[in-house]
Formats: structure tokens, sequence, C-alpha cells
């Protein structure tokens, strides 16, 4: 019954916010209609989230955001530089990571940032979903890159929705 | 003082923003000319958005928020075009600069295309 009346806990205060941010206001019927929607909205998109959502490390979560925009950041400008310097210089390639991660929602926020961080979009999941395929625009070693990648973003990420 | 930071941040929004899109016109395969409107752009937009914040949050009609969303959107919605694209690119086999790995042509004779 819980789960049927709530079923992502995670998600309510979230709509909630986004509502007040779209009305721009704190008034108590705004911040009321947003809790109204982020109980509703769930409930009727349900069949689009059959699993749970399980935040597991909350301050790891929070962590690993600020190193995404860190390093969006940093790597804007190593892509700027790229650009500049002229597509000849450039090695592209095409890197396989092995993935560790299982939950859908797992898979989905890696491939994201992946595609966020400059330098690589990820361009392939395979039908079994074991391993990414990434395309690097400038790949000097492609297992150091795997490899950062995995160490990076998946352990941070493995940590926070399935912990073992 | 505003007003000069203010300059500023919308340049280099505006030199970022348009590093991507000559990135676009410049680079050598799909797959490399990818790179240069999801990347590049995501600054570009950024310190253009953060001018806007503060500029309106001074104007003296309360604080300005909405370019949060903008963000997130951005944020959320620019990935997964990305990967749409590419994953598109791969399965008409659009001619790279790189070696394709060879799994993908197997795994496209199967019927799966998750």
């Amino acid at each position: 019954m819980k789960l049927r009346l709530f079923p992502h806990p995670v998600l309510t205060p979230l709509i909630a916010l986004i509502w007040l941010l779209l009305a721009n206001s704190l008034a108590p019927g705004q911040i009321l209609l947003g809790l109204l929607l982020g109980w509703a909205i769930p409930i009727f998109t349900l069949r689009f989230w059959p699993e749970r959502i399980r935040i597991h490390r909350p301050l790891t979560l929070f962590r690993f955001l600020l190193l995404v925009l860190y390093d969006i950041l940093v790597a804007n400008l190593n892509v700027a530089l790229l650009i500049l310097r002229g597509p000849r210089r450039l090695t592209p390639a095409f890197v396989t990571v092995p993935l560790d991660l299982r939950s859908e929602l797992g898979i989905s926020l890696l491939a994201n940032t992946i595609s966020l961080t400059p330098g690589t979009v990820s361009s392939w999941l395979s039908p079994d979903r074991r391993s990414l395929v990434v395309h690097g625009l400038h790949v000097r070693n492609p297992d150091a890159l795997a490899a950062t990648l995995k160490r990076r973003y998946e352990a941070p990420l493995l940590k926070v929705f399935e912990p073992c | 003082m505003l007003e000069i930071l203010l300059s500023a941040l919308i340049l280099i929004g505006a030199l970022f923003t348009f590093i991507g899109s000559l990135g676009l016109a410049r680079l050598g395969d799909f797959y490399t000319r990818l790179h240069g409107p999801t990347k590049a752009t995501t600054l570009g937009v950024g310190s253009l958005l953060i001018a806007s914040m503060i500029h309106f949050s001074t104007q003296g009609n309360g604080a300005s928020f909405h370019e949060v969303l903008v963000t997130i959107f951005l944020f959320i919605t620019a990935p997964v075009s990305a990967h749409l694209l590419s994953k598109a690119a791969l399965h008409l086999r659009v001619k790279s600069l790189a070696n394709v790995p060879p799994r993908i042509d197997e795994a496209d004779s199967g019927t799966d295309s998750r």
C-alpha cells in the first residue's frame, strides 16, 4: 500500500522544487501545489519507473555532482583548445568500457555523465548492458581512458545506487 | 563594476558557443563533430545563464532562479540527444576516422536494438 501511494519518495521533493523554480515564488499555495504535483506525477508515470530509486549515500552523490561540475569546466577548456588547434592533430577512438553498474538509473547516469564531460560521448550500450562504447575526441591511451572513466565516475555511482 | 562582470560573462559565453560551432564546421567526421556542440556549449550557455541570473537578481524584483532550470534541462537533454545521434550513426555505419569496435556489427545483426 505504501508502495502504491508513494512509489518514488525521492521524486516528490524534487518535482516540488522544480515547480517552485518554474513558478519563481515561495508562496504557501505554490508549495502546496508543488507537493501535490510531486505526489501525483510519480503515480501516473509509475510504468516508466518500475525500479524504486534508492540513494544510499547522499554525501557521496553530492561530492560526485561537484566533481562532475568541475570536470565539465576543465574539460570544456580542453575541447575548446583541441578544436582551435585543428582537426589534423586529433586521434579519435572508440573505447569499450566494461560496466559493473546494473541498475538502469545508474547506467543512464553514467552514460549522461560521460557525454557531458567533454572529450567523450557515450555512443552505444551493448544489449546485455555489460559494456558501454565511448567515443573519445582525442585519445592517447584507450585503456587508460576506460580505467579513468571507471574509477572517476562509475565507482561513486556504484556506492550510491548499488552498495554490496 | 557589476556591468563589467556581466559583460565579461556574456563575452566568455559567446566565445565558447562560437568555438563549439566552429568545431561543428571544422572537425573531420560525424563523431568528432558531435563533440563540439554538445560540449563546448555547456560552458558557453552556462556563463550566459549565470550572467542572466545576476542581472535579473540585482534588478530589485527579487532573486531569479529560472535559469537553474534551464541548466538542469540542458544537462539532461544534451547528453541524451548526443547519445542517440551517435548510436544512430553507428547503426547506419557512418564513416568514421576511428576504428569502430567489431562487437557492434555482430550485435546489430541480432534482433535486440536497445
